[in-house]
């Protein structure tokens, strides 16, 4: 689980382009919309690309992602708990 | 009423002028990339979402922001009659490639959406309205180089139909490493809010951006 | 300031190929949203959407173009739409000098179609490559300039989905302020791989008929098209003895400032934009007769352009519908085809329903009409947002 939640916020550093961010300044736990890292409703369709992308995993609805990635954490868990 | 230039910024060969001075010039010349990035942290600029942007919305993004550097138009002029009006040559063909590579092949069929806002030029004045809290008329037209009748005419409009108080307006261009923007902060002269008519004011007419875009660009 | 009117029109979208076409459909209830057909999509059978049932080559013969393969589906459409308003509000009155009657037109996918077919052909061969030329936005319009001999004013605007619109204000400022006798307004986009694969990445394309305005919304359909209007000033209009189809007594654009594509939670820009239309044209809330709505069908949007209808005409919302489920979205055309939808309105004094609507938005105090309506239309607001938050809305009044 810690790594893959390490690579995940490589990944997302990546993708979301955090241009100013290292892996190390995410923390696993912290809300990644709103407050936390600010991100926005085209980052989370971004999240949903990478998640079938890297991961081969599809979310059909939108809406399930505000669970799925609520934090780092809860992204890893889905993802451990959802691959083939 | 007449409508003057209070303000002009370029960019264009990486270097970027106001009102004909230089503001910041980057002697790598390592491709556009390199240099916007390096001139938003020259001006530093803290603003993240800048790195999600495409290279046209960047560009035209960092000249608005440099453009207005020490002045305060939100506070000068109610926000919906603040306006931005842009004229753009290749459209957001760079991203519309980049999205379009991604759509193309049935097995790597990964498109991203972050690629596909930005495939609308508007996108860009959208990011300037965004950070500046401009609410006003904005719009982009297509046309093939800097056309001094064509921003003259649309800007001079909207002003003489009451709907703006101040607009920014101009010409931003980019092409993987080939770019230039020049965009002028326009006001009325004699209006309230404005400071007083001085010697300096430049007068807003075609004549005067075709030479300042040749100087300049 | 002198008065705008409108004294022609052409239209072609999914439910039909000209103006009395697309009147039929709308009274018929009849929409035109189905499978895909025309465009070559692996997401064919998926996704449906609103598309023109002709293909180029039928298209081109309806134009007069006798070399087909070089126009793409954008320019096509604009040439039909083009010239029928032409035709409608100019040659059937016999004005043949056109010296200062200018074109203000509009698209956001420009000659893609063109261009996803041969983009890899052209490093290959020289056989597409007179296509290249054809890709960019303002290359419909020089084609609809040349096919009408036009020489005056040629301006593409490109502000997404409310591009329509804006071709519309501009045109009618050309006329104010006498820099044209008689403006072309209006806006063509085709169908493309290129916007189906970037709205279904936003996940906002239902797959299904789409239901604006409905508590189970689910995304837009995109549609395709391209319709014109020939704007002028009244006095000009009356000195031809024109029939005049209404008039522009109203428009505003309007940045929303918060995001590329969402809206804001209150719908703000959507509001300054009716707001401003409204009072450039003198009237109050109440004396609008009907919205016809943005309604795209997505979550976002018609939460907040009700939210904002609700802020300008509560307690006495007009009636209200969104005439998306007919066409799909016709993006940079969308505004344009329903302006004509409202002259229609207002010509017939008919509301058009708003298809599939079942239940009402938990948020909103109204419900768009559901079935075609007799009622006194003497005013019209008509909107179109835009990525970018790029937001118009036009106010049209029975003349």
């Amino acid at each position: 689980m810690e790594e893959l939640i390490k690579k995940l916020k490589v990944e997302i550093i990546e993708v979301l382009n955090l241009e100013e961010m290292e892996p190390g300044d995410i923390d696993s736990d912290a809300a990644l919309f709103g407050e936390g890292l600010g991100l926005d409703s085209i980052d989370a369709l971004e999240l949903i690309v990478l998640l079938e992308k890297n991961y081969g995993i599809k979310i059909e609805d939108p809406k399930d992602g505000r669970k799925i990635f609520f934090s780092i954490r809860t992204m890893a868990e889905f993802i451990t708990e959802n691959q083939k | 009423m007449s409508l003057v230039i209070r303000k002009y910024c370029s960019i264009v060969n990486a270097c970027i002028n106001v009102d004909g001075k230089t503001a910041f010039s980057d002697p790598e010349q390592d491709g556009f990339k390199k240099f916007i990035r390096a001139a938003y942290r020259h001006f530093e600029t803290d603003y993240p979402k800048f790195f999600k942007m495409d290279s046209l919305s960047k560009l035209g993004f960092l000249s608005v922001e440099v453009l207005l550097k020490g002045e305060s138009i939100s506070g000068k002029y109610p926000i919906e009659k603040t306006g931005i009006i842009l004229t753009n040559g290749s459209s957001s063909l760079q991203v519309d490639e980049k999205h379009w590579d991604t759509i193309r092949n049935r097995e790597q069929y990964f498109p991203s959406p972050s690629n596909f806002v930005y495939t609308l030029p508007n996108i860009m004045a959208g990011e300037a309205a965004i950070r500046h809290e401009f609410r006003g008329e904005n719009t982009v037209l297509i046309s093939e180089g800097f056309d001094a009748e064509l921003i003259f005419n649309i800007t001079d409009l909207a002003f003489k139909t009451g709907s703006l108080e101040s607009c920014i307006c101009g010409w931003v261009e980019q092409y993987e490493d080939n770019y230039e923007s020049l965009l002028f902060l326009v006001e009325q002269s004699g209006h309230e809010n404005m400071v007083e008519k001085s010697e300096e004011d430049v007068i807003f007419e075609p004549s005067t951006l075709l030479k300042i875009y040749k100087q300049e660009l | 300031m002198g008065r705008v009117v409108v004294t022609g029109m052409g239209i072609i979208t999914a439910i039909g190929n000209n103006v009395a076409e697309n009147f039929d459909s709308l009274i018929s209830c009849k929409h035109g949203v189905g499978p895909i057909s025309y465009l070559e999509t692996s997401h064919k059978g998926e996704i449906p959407a609103a598309e023109i049932k002709l293909s180029n080559a039928e298209l081109a013969a309806r134009s007069g173009i006798t070399e087909p393969d070089f126009y793409t589906r954008t320019t096509l459409f604009g040439l039909i739409a083009a010239q029928q308003a032409f035709d409608s509000g100019i040659s059937r009155y016999d004005i043949k000098d056109n010296k200062r009657t200018a074109l203000v037109s509009s698209t956001t996918v420009g000659g893609m179609d063109k261009t996803e077919k041969y983009y890899h052909d052209y490093l290959e061969s020289d056989r597409y490559s007179r296509f290249v030329q054809t890709h960019n936005c303002s290359d419909s319009s020089m084609k609809i300039c040349d096919h009408l001999g036009l020489r005056h004013t040629n301006i593409t605007i490109s502000t997404a989905c409310s591009s329509s619109l804006n071709a519309i204000m501009f045109g009618a400022r050309l006329i104010r302020h006498g820099l044209a006798d008689r403006v072309i307004a209006g806006g063509t986009d085709a169908l493309s791989k290129f916007t189906l694969n970037g709205f279904n990445t936003l996940m906002i394309l239902d797959h299904e008929h789409c239901r604006p305005m409905d508590a189970g919304r689910k995304g837009l359909n995109l549609g395709e098209g391209a319709a014109y209007i020939v704007l002028e000033s009244a006095e000009e209009a009356s000195k031809h003895n024109k029939e005049i189809l209404c008039e522009l007594s109203g428009y505003a654009n309007a940045n929303d400032a918060y995001h590329q594509t969402a809206s804001s939670p209150d719908g703000f820009g959507p509001y300054l934009a009716m707001k401003g239309a409204l009072d450039m044209s003198g009237l109050k809330a109440d004396q609008i007769s009907y919205i016809n709505a943005h309604g795209t069908g997505t979550d976002n949007n018609d939460l907040t352009e009700g939210l904002a209808i609700d802020k300008i005409f509560a307690p006495n919302i007009p009636p209200v519908s969104s005439t998306k489920p007919y066409t799909g979205h016709t993006l940079a055309a969308a505004g344009v085809v329903e302006t004509i939808f409202s002259i229609l309105a207002i010509k017939h004094q008919l509301l058009f329903p708003n298809l599939n609507f079942r239940q009402r938005i938990e948020e909103h105090n109204f419900e768009p009409i559901k079935n075609l309506q007799e009622a006194e239309i003497n005013h019209v607001v008509t909107n179109s947002f835009g990525f970018g938050g790029n937001d118009s809305s036009l106010v049209l009044s029975k003349y």
